[in-house]
């Protein structure tokens, strides 16, 4: 078995948890890679109590990217949105239990920098550009 | 629009190489001159370096004529009145003499050295292009073009209120002549075209095109960072009106590269950078430029960078350029039906040998290309992966990025084997 391309990640990449439009999205936020082009629109539907009902994204990149999002969506329903703000990188790094170079990093975290931003009710990360703008 | 997926029809053929090198083209002896070579990578691996499109490796022969300068007459050029600075003088005006030569500039005052392709075509930007680009003119760049060549015009043209006019191409990945002649034909101010593509390897038709362009009363700028270093440029024959590229794209270190101009061109042109070297005399309010080609190399010059490209193309001119085409272009005649045999590849580009150096981009169907270069890379194999800095082009393929792998003179059919088992590999693990 390869290390890094384990069967898990190759799983989660071919077959995406919690994939796809999610109806009556209460937050809603899409992010880019520009140096992949991985893409990650993250929706999440949150009740008055501010805890997560139901998630789900959609996605299209590489499978370092895809299959950490799939990972860490997995996570997320019953959670405050608290809960999730405080979620970091080690935590998702962890999670995906592989070797990520230097080079890779930016996609094994693509999905947490979408998971949190729709956590604060952000479209697009501050100080980077809307979505669509690039 | 359609994917470009290349030639239809005209696969090179397998067999007997037709386009066998040259005997005296010694792989092994040159490998034994590039001592990054020696290295292997990945917990053991050869290495096998494909992203010579990016940039290259350096023969000793460069690092050496670098060293020699920094431990024996390191002294600022055209400055000290002693001897190390006139060793050194001597030898960074030879460099752009034998660069002159390269390219068969009719004149070494022509090449002004500057840091990179880029860079070149950015003084030609400001100092041509803001004098030159009036309200409603025509900017022709073509969808081949790297951001470098690029950008900038795209930028002159919104300051200017000038349009920029961008050539597609045909399914086969090459420049559409009849687009090209016909927008042409409605005017150009400037036309900025590569001479060879960094995302595809086609070599455009630069000779005919310049003479189209320059019938029409454009000005012809070339971006050769593709073609110098791979094949025989000439700008005299050419016939264009600026040409440049990069000196770590042809065994020279970054920092060196060349921008060449015309005289009449340049001379008419006010400088880019002002300050030291630049100019013949300071008074409090007035300032009289050097003459060319320091006019346009303000503030110290890295002037030991150039000294080694004056060495590489000592190098590449030992070898012989046209040697070095008919290597690579070996290299693809073998690898390149190889990989178009594989199910769920596809070929960006030509399919052919004609007119393309060896640069092969690809995509297999189901793995994202920053996976393929992951794979690639713990088999010791560097190729680039990313859409190139050709953003247009890869939207134009309908894709966000391409896995690219680029030779040079000192790859060998041995590691177009070892890059087939990559791919392999690759879809084995995605299978
Ligand atoms: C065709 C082409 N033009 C321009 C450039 C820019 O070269 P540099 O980054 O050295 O300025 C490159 C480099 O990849 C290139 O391939």
């Amino acid at each position: 078995m390869d290390d890094l391309y384990r069967d898990y990640i190759l799983d989660h990449y071919k077959n995406p948890r919690n994939a796809g439009e999610l109806p009556g999205a209460t937050h809603r936020y899409h992010d880019t890679n520009p140096l992949c082009g991985d893409e990650i629109t993250m929706m999440l539907k949150v009740n008055d109590a501010s805890v997560v009902e139901d998630v789900r994204f959609i996605g299209r990149g590489c499978a370092i990217s895809q299959a950490s999002t799939s990972i860490l969506t997995e996570e997320v329903k019953g959670r405050t949105l608290d809960e999730l703000r405080v979620l970091d990188r080690d935590h998702v790094l962890g999670n995906l239990g592989i070797p990520i170079s230097p080079a890779r990093i930016k996609c094994a975290l693509l999905g947490l920098k979408a998971l949190k931003g729709s956590a604060w009710g952000l479209t697009a990360w501050p100080g980077e550009e809307e979505p669509g703008s690039r | 629009m359609s994917a470009v997926k290349g030639d239809v029809g005209g696969v090179v053929g397998r067999g007997p190489r037709e386009l066998a090198a040259d005997p005296s083209l010694d792989v092994g002896r040159i490998r034994a001159d590039f001592p990054v070579l020696r290295r292997t990578v990945a917990g053991g691996k050869r290495l096998v370096y494909l992203d010579n499109a990016a940039t290259s490796q350096k023969p000793h022969q460069v690092l050496d004529a670098m060293d020699t300068v920094y431990r024996e007459h390191n002294a600022n050029i055209h400055r000290g009145v002693y001897e190390m600075s006139e060793v050194t003088t001597a030898l960074f005006e030879g460099a752009r003499g034998r660069v002159a030569a390269f390219i068969n500039a009719p004149h070494s005052r022509e090449v002004i050295f500057c840091r990179n392709a880029t860079e070149g075509i950015n003084l030609v930007a400001y100092a041509w292009g803001r004098d030159n680009v009036k309200r409603g003119d025509r900017l022709i760049v073509s969808i081949l073009e790297h951001h470098s060549n690029f950008v900038p015009w795209q930028q002159l043209a919104a300051e200017a209120g000038a349009e920029l006019v961008v050539i597609d191409i045909d399914e086969g990945g090459r420049l559409r002549r009849d687009q090209f002649e016909a927008e042409v034909a409605k005017g150009a101010r400037l036309v900025a075209i590569t001479h060879t593509s960094n995302g595809l390897g086609t070599v455009n038709p630069v000779k005919e095109l310049t003479a189209i362009a320059k019938a029409a009363g454009a000005t012809v700028l070339i971006d050769a960072a593709q073609a110098v270093p791979h094949t025989v440029v000439d700008v005299q024959d050419i016939g264009c009106d600026f040409l440049v590229f990069s000196g770590h794209k042809m065994l020279a270190p970054p920092g060196s590269g060349a921008l060449w101009g015309r005289t009449e061109i340049l001379e008419r042109m006010r400088p880019f950078l002002y300050g030291g070297d630049m100019i013949s005399r300071v008074a409090v309010d007035t300032t009289t430029w050097n003459e060319l080609p320091w006019k346009f190399e303000a503030g110290t010059s890295a002037y030991v960078d150039a000294i080694g490209l004056g060495a590489a193309v000592d190098y590449l001119t030992a070898v012989g350029m046209e040697r070095v085409h008919a290597h690579e272009l070996e290299l693809v005649a073998y690898v390149l039906p190889r990989l178009l045999e594989i199910p769920g590849i596809v070929v960006y580009g030509p399919h052919t040998l004609e007119a393309r150096v060896g640069v092969i981009s690809f995509g297999l169907e189901g793995i994202h290309p920053h996976d393929v270069a992951t794979i690639f890379d713990r088999e010791g194999v560097c190729v680039r992966a990313g859409h190139h800095c050709n953003q247009p082009l890869m939207t134009r393929l309908g894709c966000v990025a391409t896995t690219r792998a680029s030779f040079y003179l000192y790859n060998t059919i041995e590691e177009c084997d070892v890059l087939l088992g990559a791919v392999a590999k690759a879809q084995r693990i995605f299978a």
